[in-house]
């Protein structure tokens, strides 16, 4: 199930909801990201008041089915959740949950793993972070990109129709 | 054709969207992207540097060569920063 929404979540319910009645789960893995309150990773760097995220409403919901569908061909599961948060969040605050379930850990941990790396180069979201000197874009990150890679991409950006991929 | 624009495209550009004519020789992404380049001053400036330039045609991503069409959506935006 994925969603994407304003509000806030309980991560406690969401998980009893994803596994609830489901007996053959005998293991389920969460990811929840936050809002830092540094800009980047180094001590020193801005401090961070808010940040706000940016999505495409229309391909927003795509992106994030394709992706779990993609997680669920890879790895035996029995259940599978993304929340992804848009607007205006302050340190602390959740922005993301993920959640996978499966019979077995090792399936449940990758797939949660290979989840937030996707999520992070291949969902249409972008972060404006409020800094004492004015708003910011969050860069990509080369960091990102490669932990991505590591999942070895089984679709690249659509080319032209006929094109040898 | 529907144009949108995000984060910094969005701020450079001037507008988050925009209904546009580009002319009939205007086949490909990387095509639409010159003649909106060269309606100037925000346009030029947001599309600069092409190695940020992220594109998706009727929601899919898509890359630089992938055809577009009148009534296509298409969307300019930086490489995604999700989770």
């Amino acid at each position: 199930m994925i969603r994407v929404q304003a509000e806030d979540f309980d991560v406690g319910r969401e998980l009893e909801q994803l596994c609830e009645g489901n007996h053959a789960i005998g293991g389920v893995c969460t990811f929840v990201g936050l809002v830092r309150d540094m800009a980047g990773d180094h001590s020193g760097d801005k401090a961070i008041q808010a940040m706000t995220l940016e999505h495409y409403p229309e391909m927003t919901e795509k992106a994030l089915i394709e992706i779990e569908a993609e997680a669920q061909a890879r790895w035996p599961l029995e259940a599978t959740l993304i929340i992804h948060r848009f607007g205006r969040l302050e340190p602390g605050q959740r922005i993301v949950m993920v959640a996978t379930a499966s019979a077995h850990r090792e399936a449940a941990i990758e797939a949660c793993h290979f989840l937030i790396d996707w999520l992070k180069t291949k969902a249409p979201f972008w972060k404006l972070e409020e800094t004492p000197d004015g708003g910011q874009w969050v860069d990509a990150n080369a960091a990102d990109d490669e932990a991505a890679g590591r999942w070895v991409e089984g679709k690249p950006a659509k080319t032209k129709p006929g094109a040898a991929e | 054709m529907k144009l949108l624009y995000f984060a910094w495209f969005r701020e450079k550009a001037g507008v988050a969207q925009e209904q546009a004519s580009p002319p009939d020789s205007v086949t490909t992404v990387a095509l639409l992207v010159d003649w909106l380049k060269s309606r100037g001053n925000g346009y030029a400036e947001a599309f600069n540097d092409a190695s940020v330039i992220r594109v998706a045609v009727n929601q899919e991503y898509v890359s630089m060569d992938y055809p577009v069409a009148p009534g296509d959506e298409v969307a300019f935006f930086p490489p995604m920063t999700g989770g």
